[in-house]
């Protein structure tokens, strides 16, 4: 699974058609006052890049409503439910969790720190059995007191993956649960002390099936926030969640919007991460992606909530407008789109041929068509993004000096292969995703040149991963050899980039992430990671296992992703949290 | 209708039309054929006569597309990524790159020369619409007569059948039908496949619209004096179809079948611009549209396109409607 980033499909008006014509006359009021205006407040420069790696604008005023806006919606504001990076930056304002990721600029948020918990999980020899003791007088909105019984009863809840489709898996995965248990809804009954014990009310034992070093980073899941069993209305507990942090729904409508005002139950003396500074914020969801770019610029909207950067119209403007780009940041995601290689279909299943993809793959073209240097991402060489910690920088398929592809390479590999004349096969992308349709395009004219005729075949993205490129049988059958594909890190370390993409044993019938990595050498690597207790050694292992998927060639990286985003007027406390990729929600304010 | 067109063009008594030219000249008065008057109306009529202009031209651009690109364009799928800015996507020059060997300028994030695309892309719409309004043409005509000339329980179940293609959803069946196709089926593969689907879902599926009209007709015409005295005459059946019958529906079948070139064409570019038409990277008038919805900073980019689709569905409708003038004097306008 991975944390998703929002990907926003603009086809909306399906029969435009009539009106394609006068599309003309696009009308750029970039509005001048608004440069001017914020230099008379004399508490930062605007400058590019001024929110990444330190705080822009820090203040501690108080007061102030701060409006989001996003051209989507959330899954869920379920915290069992939601697995977008936005939801988890998002829904710290009104959860609290045992840890979370600090809120500090660049590589510092990557650190996890307690929140809801004392300290961070003490851990028996064997990384098998974590505790985590709670603070005291942490309180729901209504006032009951926190006990560790609620924070088990809301880990057990998202188990529930009928119930709560969206969310991660890796509770499901590693706690050592009773054969008998199947929902909190369906056998509420069974014991679950073998799972999570909660000796007293501010105690809780996680016991897991093997160890893991890493545990704190699932105590940072959204899971652990806690939920008042009495209070919870399964699906329908989106409609109202009762919060531990700092602000409390006043309305949810999904589809609609969001508007959270401050908690009155919440005690700064029991929280050391959050100031709370503004008094509420509001959201608006299903936002126009164009039109929430524009009031962005203006003022009228000073997030997008989703933070995935404007859209490519708004990105030729702020770009082209120095004032506008004074207040723009380019934050890196750990995200990296790429296209699986696909061994079972021949003739890929020989390394040669695997090869020359790679050689004859034009980088700078695929790096334009996922929307360039800026709004795209950096050219990526291997698979794991350079913010994942323990990141190797090697490259085993120069291509060339241009980086438009190595010809003469390619056509060697060919040969090698026995395929001199090139071969044909197919290319799976999402037809919702102009990105993906425009590298698979890329692609296309790349390989052309080495005789490798590619055919696009573009299938629902909702459905990509269960009925189509996820599903192996279907890949066969379709002769489909390349498949877009894009992975973002759940946290920033090898486990929680690559554990999800690269395992062959975690290959299923069908909805598989990883659609071409399969080699035991790999798969022998990881086992070897999850061992090694040494954090250090530990991501060198990673790295290990992030070579030998280059080496065995079953994905061509094409982007380290990054976003152009615009810093909202008259916020303060604005940084980016390498966590997330986000600017931090937890710290904003308003002047 | 009450003026049969004889397509022969033979033995037919002088209509009124006949004498106006032929009055003051040396030559003697001639009697004309209704094709002849039918023809010159239709060249009194400018605005007719330019939307057939118009559809000349489009076709002969169809035709000798290589021809047009090669002396004018380039290649439709080659890429020109020296002419984009890589940071905003965007072509480098201004005015979308529009220069003399990019005549209509280049497409953003790939750089393919626009004007070869939209010239490529008449290919697309044109063939699509011609074969599948022959399709619908055919069917419709076909079962509009039957049902028509014979009535009772064939007619009861013609018409229901065309009341259910009616009520289909046909743009939620084309997408599903579209997704579904295998990439090689009837022994085709590629975009040949894909042309000849789209011509079945398209014209498949309007048939019903020029087969109402013409059971309409066919239950006027065989109530009609010639035809009972064909019918007394001892004539069958077919030959009442085929002679009497048909040669009397040329006209109606003529101006529908220009009236739905342009729907056609509109329907293929709405099936393209919702991703479910040709596949990438063939150029279609629709799909471009579909790019250019990203790129509305780039306004020339949704421009041409645009203005093809909306040129194209513009002439053949006033041509279609000079043509009806033309052969139908008494509808009126």
């Amino acid at each position: 699974m991975t944390r998703r980033s929002l990907v926003v499909a603009t086809l909306s008006g399906a029969l435009l058609l009539g009106v394609a014509a006068c599309g003309g006359g696009s009308t750029s009021t970039s509005p001048s006052g608004g440069s001017t205006g914020e230099a008379a407040a004399p508490a930062a420069a605007d400058a590019f890049n001024a929110g990444i790696g330190k705080v822009f604008n820090p203040s501690d005023k108080k007061g102030g409503v701060i409006k989001f806006a996003i051209s989507d919606d959330f899954d869920s504001v379920d915290p069992a439910d939601t697995y977008y990076g936005f939801a988890w930056d998002f829904l710290r304002v009104y959860g609290r969790s045992l840890v979370t990721y600090k809120p500090a600029p660049g590589q510092e948020g990557n650190q996890v720190v307690p929140d809801l918990a004392e300290s961070l999980g003490q851990a028996s020899d064997d990384n098998k059995t974590w505790t985590y003791k709670l603070r005291t007088g942490v309180k729901f909105e209504d006032g009951t007191p926190v006990k560790s019984a609620d924070v088990k009863y809301a880990v057990l809840r998202s188990l529930d993956k009928k119930t709560f489709p969206n969310g991660p898996t890796y509770f499901n995965d590693w706690l050592d649960l009773p054969k008998d248990f199947v929902s909190v809804y369906k056998t509420p009954d069974v014991k679950t002390d073998s799972a999570i014990e909660t000796p007293d009310d501010q105690t809780i034992v996680f016991h897991l099936k093997k160890g893991y070093a890493g545990f704190d980073n699932f105590a940072a899941l959204p899971g652990t926030i806690p939920v008042p069993q009495a209070k919870d209305t399964g699906v329908k507990y989106r409609e109202h969640v009762v919060a531990t942090g700092p602000y409390m729904f006043k309305s949810a409508e999904a589809g609609k919007g969001y508007s959270l005002v401050r908690n009155p139950n919440w005690d700064q003396a029991t929280d050391q991460i959050r100031k709370a500074l503004p008094d509420g914020y509001e959201i608006e969801a299903k936002a126009n992606a164009d039109d929430l770019d524009n009031r962005l610029i203006s003022g009228d909207v000073q997030v997008d909530l989703a933070g995935t950067g404007v859209q490519p119209a708004a990105l030729s403007r702020v770009l082209g407008d120095p004032a506008l780009k004074a207040r723009s940041d380019n934050p890196t995601a750990a995200r990296t789109w790429y296209w699986s290689i696909i061994g079972d279909v021949k003739p890929l299943d020989n390394l040669d041929c695997r090869k020359a993809i790679q050689f004859a793959a034009d980088k700078v073209a695929l790096q334009t068509a996922y929307n360039g240097p800026f709004a795209g991402g950096d050219i990526a060489t291997s698979l794991m993004p350079p913010s994942i910690a323990g990141h190797q920088d090697f490259n085993l398929y120069p291509a060339g000096a241009d980086n438009h592809g190595d010809v003469a390479k390619a056509k060697e590999a060919l040969t090698a292969c026995g395929q001199p004349n090139g071969f044909a096969i197919n290319a799976a992308y999402r037809a919702d995703r102009p990105k993906e349709k425009q590298a698979g395009e890329a692609l296309q004219q790349a390989l052309a040149r080495v005789g490798i005729k590619l055919t696009l075949k573009g299938y629902p993205a909702g459905d990509y991963f269960a009925l189509y490129a996820g599903k192996p049988s279907f890949n066969k059958e379709n002769n489909i050899g390349l498949a877009a594909n894009g992975w973002g890190a759940d946290w920033n370390d090898g486990f929680g980039f690559l554990s999800q993409i690269v395992d062959s044993r975690t290959i299923r019938e069908a909805g598989n992430y990883n659609m071409s990595v399969k080699d035991p050498a790999v798969d022998a690597l990881i086992d070897k990671a999850m061992t090694t207790a040494d954090a250090t050694a530990r991501n060198g292992v990673w790295a290990e296992v992030d070579k030998k998927v280059m080496e065995d060639s079953y994905v061509l990286p094409a982007v380290w992703a990054k976003a152009l985003t615009v810093r909202g007027k008259g916020l303060t406390n604005v940084f980016v949290n390498d966590a997330y990729g986000l600017y931090d929600y937890l710290a904003l304010g308003v002047q | 209708m009450t003026a049969p067109l004889d397509v022969s063009g033979t033995e037919l008594q002088a209509a009124p039309e006949a004498v106006v030219e032929g009055a003051g000249g040396a030559k003697a008065i001639q009697g004309r054929s209704l094709g002849q008057i039918a023809w010159m109306r239709l060249k009194r009529d400018k605005v007719a006569m330019a939307g057939a202009i118009f559809v000349i031209f489009l076709i002969l651009v169809a035709i000798f597309a290589p021809v047009i690109t090669g002396l004018l364009g380039h290649p439709p799928n080659e890429f020109h990524q020296d002419m984009i800015n890589p940071e905003t996507m965007g072509p480098k020059a201004s005015w979308g790159g529009i220069n003399k060997d990019f005549l209509f300028g280049v497409e953003p994030v790939n750089g393919r020369d626009l004007f070869s695309r939209v010239v490529y892309g008449a290919r697309i719409s044109l063939l699509i619409a011609f074969f599948a309004t022959m399709l619908s043409v055919v069917i419709g005509t076909v079962l509009g007569v039957v049902a028509g000339y014979f009535g009772g329980w064939t007619d009861m179940i013609i018409s229901r059948a065309m009341d259910v293609f009616l009520a289909f959803p046909l743009l939620v069946f084309a997408i599903a039908l579209a997704g579904v196709i295998p990439d090689k089926a009837f022994g085709l593969e590629g975009d040949t496949l894909r042309i000849v689907l789209l011509v079945f879902i398209i014209g498949f599926f309007s048939w019903p619209y020029i087969g109402r009209i013409i059971r309409g007709q066919t239950l006027s015409l065989r109530e009609r004096e010639f035809v009972d005295a064909a019918r007394s005459l001892g004539a069958r059946g077919p030959y009442i179809l085929f002679r009497e019958i048909l040669p009397n529906l040329v006209a109606p079948i003529l101006i529908y079948s220009t009236l739905l070139i342009p729907t056609n064409v509109l329907f293929e570019a709405a099936l393209s611009f919702l991703g479910v038409g040709i596949r990438p990277p063939t150029a279609t008038w629709g799909g471009m549209l579909s790019d250019a919805v990203h790129f509305y900073t780039v306004p020339h980019f949704m421009f041409f396109p645009g203005m093809a689709i909306f040129l194209t569905v513009l002439a053949f409708n006033l041509f279609g409607d000079g043509l009806r003038d033309a052969l139908d004097p008494r509808s009126s306008r």
